[in-house]
């Protein structure tokens, strides 16, 4: 069973008290974008074997968002951050470069 | 290749069974091929299969990075319905169910095909109406269904709780033409035909790269060197991802965990195909005994084949009350597969933006039922760059917000 730590009030818990929220760190756009832009950003998803930042919501806990880096090939999470971010933290991404050398964070 | 038959039978009882040959060739790879599809599941077998049968393309290789039928076509609980609520769902599931009525004939392989029918209880307000609509939906695409009442469920399934008081049974969905088939005969069968057409099953090869020149597909980098191809199917469900990045695009897909389990072996007790999709499960009784449970999907991404266990309380928890005298069985086997689900619940058959790659995936929890369907299409869409039953399922309606939404109409579970 998936263990997060949830960075907002410090409980570790099982996912049964998470609720997903799917893939992290979205560019929003909005009316005023081309169709392609749209559509990425509401359809398309990296969904990769590997690396994933998605986001989570301590639903039965403090209720609050926040974000996970995570393995999807082993489960294996790498650690949690906060949800006002729009990239990965430099701390997070070091945890993973130190367990996936062949990692490469993209854009 | 020799014919199956009562005389074949006959003709090795005679013999010690010593004369049966291989079902399908293992060859090795050529270096080039007209087409390639990517994924030896059910999909890709059925898209090779109605390629050489209906188009007479012969000149193709079906590549598999595991072994033949050892992704979700052998991991799914084997229900076959085609009693949706949208006209271009419809129209593709009741082809497969169709073909797969044939099917054993076809191909000269039993796949065991069992129409026992059935049955999707109603188990609150909102499922009654919306399977109510969904029975009238179905008279208007010609898709045989029925509403029944609680009392005639009750004599379908006589082990089946209809009282509640959680979850009362308020009626259901009948599809009598429903039912189930065996899961590997249906990826052998096809595998043994299309090796008798000539084709190539490439097992135990991992495509690891796909080779473009310009915008159009030059072949694919695989464990065991480079093969060209005029066109490329990718037809690999969970890894529908993974491959499109290899190809250089996205695809509206992420890739889950759905989970099934089986009971130990009993007495013949259930002779239809229950779906609870109030309750995320489904039952049904195999050949052997066993019964077959499948339960929801995890909510987050993930690749590896196996699921989280607190959904097999849920669901099991959820069936007792439906089924008591489930309560005392013991659990024997749980396994999970990694499904590719879109944001419409619904397939994408579809040319991509690289010329001559095509894809078929999105199937989420509901491809093994659509297995011929799926195939026949995907062969015409390849074929002849045009296929009525998967026009509605190419990858443009997510610009064009031409949504096929069965996943409010059907409930989630497909």
């Amino acid at each position: 069973m998936l263990t997060l730590t949830c960075p907002c009030c410090g409980i570790t818990a099982e996912e049964t008290e998470f609720a997903p929220g799917g893939e992290a760190h979205l560019k929003r756009f909005g009316p005023d974008s081309s169709d392609a832009d749209f559509e990425g950003y509401l359809f398309a998803r990296k969904n990769p074997k590997g690396v994933h930042f998605e986001r989570w919501r301590h639903a039965y806990g403090c209720g609050k968002w926040f974000m996970a880096a995570r393995c999807t090939a082993t489960l294996e999470v790498f650690g949690t951050y906060a949800a006002q971010t729009t990239k990965p933290p430099a701390d997070i991404v070091k945890k993973i470069k130190a367990k996936r050398p062949e990692w490469e964070p993209q854009a | 290749m020799k014919r199956y038959s009562m005389f074949a039978v006959a003709r090795e009882a005679m013999r010690y069974h010593a004369g049966w040959e291989r079902a399908w060739r293992s060859p090795e790879p050529k270096k080039r091929y007209k087409v390639i599809v990517v994924g030896a599941g059910g999909h890709g077998l059925a898209t090779a299969y109605y390629l050489g049968k209906v188009h007479g393309i012969t000149d193709v290789a079906v590549i598999e990075k595991g072994w033949l039928g050892g992704g979700n076509t052998g991991r799914n609980t084997t229900i076959i319905r085609s009693n949706y609520l949208q006209d271009a769902s419809a129209a593709i599931f009741d082809k497969a169910l169709q073909l797969y009525e044939g099917l054993s004939r076809d191909l000269n392989y039993n796949v065991m095909f069992s129409p026992r029918g059935l049955l999707m209880l109603a188990q609150s307000e909102h499922e009654r109406r919306g399977y109510q609509r969904t029975v009238h939906a179905n008279g208007l695409q010609g898709v045989s269904t029925q509403w029944i009442t609680p009392e005639r469920v009750k004599e379908l399934v006589p082990i089946l709780n209809i009282d509640g008081p959680r979850y009362p049974v308020l009626g259901a969905l009948y599809q009598e033409r429903g039912g189930t088939a065996r899961h590997d005969a249906v990826a052998w069968g096809y595998a043994r035909a299309c090796s008798n057409m000539g084709m190539d099953i490439i097992q135990q090869t991992e495509v690891t790269g796909i080779r473009r020149q310009g915008d159009k597909v030059a072949g694919v980098t695989t464990t065991r060197g480079e093969i060209d191809c005029e066109q490329l199917a990718i037809v690999v469900a969970g890894h529908s991802s993974v491959l499109a990045e290899m190809a250089g695009f996205r695809l509206p897909i992420e890739s889950v965990a759905l989970q099934a389990w089986v009971s130990e072996p009993i007495k013949p007790a259930i002779d239809v195909v229950v779906m609870a999709n109030l309750v995320h499960g489904y039952l049904s009784q195999s050949d052997k005994g066993e019964l077959v449970i499948g339960g929801g999907t995890d909510g987050f991404n993930n690749y590896t084949q196996r699921g989280s266990w607190h959904h097999v309380e849920e669901t099991t928890r959820a069936l007792v009350e439906t089924f008591p005298i489930i309560s005392r069985l013991k659990m024997l086997r749980q396994w999970g597969g990694i499904v590719d689900m879109t944001g419409d619940r619904s397939p994408i058959l579809s040319k991509t933006p690289v010329e001559g790659i095509f894809v078929n995936c999105g199937w989420g929890t509901g491809g093994f039922k659509s297995i011929p369907g799926s195939g026949f299409a995907m062969a015409e869409l390849i074929a002849c760059g045009y296929s009525p039953l998967a026009a509605e399922f190419n990858l443009n309606r997510f610009k064009e917000g031409r949504f096929i939404d069965e996943s409010v109409a059907a409930g989630v579970a497909h």
